[in-house]
């Protein structure tokens, strides 16, 4: 389609009645090469992802042959010792990190989004944006590092007033039970929560300074506080990209290796409380892709790998499907 | 039901030249007006009749959508913002009350763009509402169906009040933005060139739905449009950089203005 265009615009730009055609010819041709340039770029980029998803699944085919499917993901079984792998309580441990994460993140960084777009006086605007946005050039090893030496025993000196307060609770209480370790689920969902923080924070002020001004306006002078202005009347408008924000922080933690190496305590047992010990896909292929001897031990790590992906995909499915209900609700907006 | 908002104030004196009975809703005293440093409405003393419409004219920039920015407070989301003088709202100076989210419910503004919010056309009376009353769902819904049969929109949108009002035409909009305003019963309302974006069909609908407003209401409008003054309001004001120049009834305004600069934008020699 876009060649045909192009040799019919070229027709047009060699015509008599236009004295630069040479120069048109010359920008057309750059024009084409750019066309294939990004074409080809966008090839590799999809070619890449198949190619992995195919080594991938080829490198776990041995697990998947010895544990079939539905097997594997039920199983909290891990025991190098007998050879059996089970993918279970890394993937409880990765979706309830990240949901700890999530549920720490997502209000703050609501709150500083609407601080900074709506309520800091202009000067005090940038350095604060500057400083939520270096948390994101802090390399994931530092916080690893700093969770383990500094935040963990600190955490370890808030565990019990926790287990003595929301541990007493009927019902939630069984999620902080425990001795006071400092690393565990918890401490590696609050860490996770600080990192992806950065991401979700900046994209939601960006977009709600985006809101336009009469629109808020209009509210404000209906009488409406800060706050209605905010979740009723910016957060609606925006909501897509929102959302958009929300799994991009969440898809951060999903996949985040070190930090959560270092602070979740490393337990292939899964506990009913969030101050226990856990792990997670990523964090156990960090720790044992070194010590998987036999080709099954390693197999079976690539399966976790490949796992994830999944996870990820399904949660990239999820996003997509409650943007589109969202929509809908609200009628053929946008 | 309907939206009575008199004050009970007595009849103040009105403007020698005027023979209207109606009362001083909003009187302005001296008022400044400040961007940081720049100084956009020089000492400006007015009084609007309740239960008029009153049409501000001018060149651009002479300062007549900020008058109706300071009467709704809105100036106050801008910090180096300020305003000097007294609005006095039936007697009451707005420019000193803390209290600005409730005097905000009292003085509704509409603005130049349609401004529906990201929800659906009930929603949208329905948001401003539930801001100032707690009502049942069937009250509610009265309150809605009331508000859109008074915009003349309820016959072009009853069957499709739970879409977004996103998907409305821009007349359609503006009038729901309008409707959404009346809604919530305000004293005084505001209409910032409301119809610079709209057809010539949708500013006549607009222009009904003015002049059946101030049954219960106080307008005020800003408009660029010299035959939507004539025709919609019954005073008219023209300002020129910052200063009223003069206020008098439309028909002599229209007729005789008193100053020649008013006579000079009207006849189309400058602005």
């Amino acid at each position: 389609m876009s060649s045909s265009n192009a040799a019919a615009r070229i027709e047009t730009g060699s015509a008599p009645a236009c004295p630069a055609g040479g120069g048109k010819t010359w920008r057309l041709s750059g024009d084409i090469l750019f066309h294939t340039a990004a074409r080809i770029a966008a090839f590799i980029a999809v070619a890449v992802l198949f190619a992995t998803v195919i080594a991938i699944t080829a490198d776990s085919w041995m697990a998947i042959k010895s544990f079939g499917v539905w097997r594997f993901l039920k199983s909290s079984e891990w025991n190098p010792v007998t050879q059996t792998f089970g993918a279970f309580p890394f993937i409880i441990g990765t979706l309830v990190s990240s949901a700890i994460a999530m549920a720490l993140a997502v209000p703050v960084s609501f709150g500083t989004a609407v601080f900074i777009a709506e309520i800091a006086p202009s000067w005090i605007r940038r350095p604060v944006a500057g400083a939520i946005e270096l948390l994101a050039a802090i390399p994931s090893i530092v916080y690893g590092l700093w969770g383990l030496i500094v935040f963990a025993p600190i955490f370890a000196q808030i565990e019990p007033w926790i287990s003595q307060t929301l541990g007493e609770i009927p019902g939630i209480g069984l999620l902080f039970q425990g001795p006071p370790m400092g690393i565990g689920m918890l401490a590696a969902g609050i860490v996770l929560a600080i990192m992806i923080l950065p991401y979700i924070s900046s994209i939601m002020r960006d977009v709600f300074m985006a809101v336009p001004s009469s629109l808020r306006e209009s509210a404000y002078a209906m009488g409406c506080t800060t706050w209605e202005v905010a979740w009723k009347i910016m957060l609606p408008y925006t909501r897509t990209a929102v959302i958009g924000a929300m799994f991009l922080g969440l898809g951060r933690a999903l996949g985040e290796t070190m930090a959560v190496t270092f602070v979740i305590g490393n337990s292939d047992m899964i506990s009913s409380s969030l101050l226990m010990p856990g792990a997670t896909i990523p964090s156990v292929l960090a720790n044992e892709f070194t010590e998987a001897t036999t080709r099954l031990y390693l197999s079976s790590l690539i399966y976790l790998g490949l796992i994830l992906i999944a996870v990820t995909l399904v949660v990239r499915f999820l996003a997509v499907l409650l943007i589109r209900r969202l929509g809908s609700r609200e009628g053929a907006s946008t | 039901m309907l939206n009575v908002s008199i004050s009970g104030k007595p009849p103040t004196t009105t403007q020698s030249n005027s023979e209207i009975k109606m009362p001083v809703k909003l009187a302005v005293r001296n008022l400044n007006f400040y961007y940081g440093k720049f100084h956009a409405i020089k000492d400006i003393n007015v009084e609007i009749h309740e239960r008029s419409v009153t049409a501000f004219i001018g060149p651009s920039g002479c300062g007549k959508s900020t008058l109706l920015r300071v009467f709704n407070l809105i100036y106050h989301m801008y910090p180096g913002q300020r305003a000097e003088g007294e609005v006095l709202l039936d007697g009451e100076n707005i420019l000193a009350a803390s209290d600005y989210l409730r005097l905000r419910s009292k003085i509704g503004m509409v603005f130049q763009k349609p401004t529906p919010f990201p929800m659906s056309i009930y929603e949208n009376i329905a948001f401003g509402i539930r801001l100032y009353e707690n009502l049942s769902r069937s009250e509610m819904d009265y309150r809605v169906r009331h508000a859109l049969v008074g915009a003349g929109l309820w016959n072009e949108v009853n069957n499709k009040l739970n879409q977004s009002a996103l998907g409305l035409s821009g007349g359609q909009q503006q009038r729901l933005c309008i409707a959404r305003a009346l809604a919530i019963k305000p004293e005084i309302l505001l209409l910032d060139e409301p119809c610079s974006a709209l057809d010539p069909i949708s500013t006549a609908k607009i222009e009904e739905l003015m002049y059946l407003s101030k049954e219960n209401c106080t307008l005020i409008v800003v408009t660029h449009n010299m035959q939507q003054a004539a025709r919609a309001s019954e005073f008219t004001a023209f300002m020129l950089d910052g200063e009223l120049i003069e206020i008098s009834e439309t028909t002599q305004m229209f007729t005789k203005p008193s100053d020649k600069r008013t006579e000079d934008y009207i006849t189309g020699r400058f602005g």
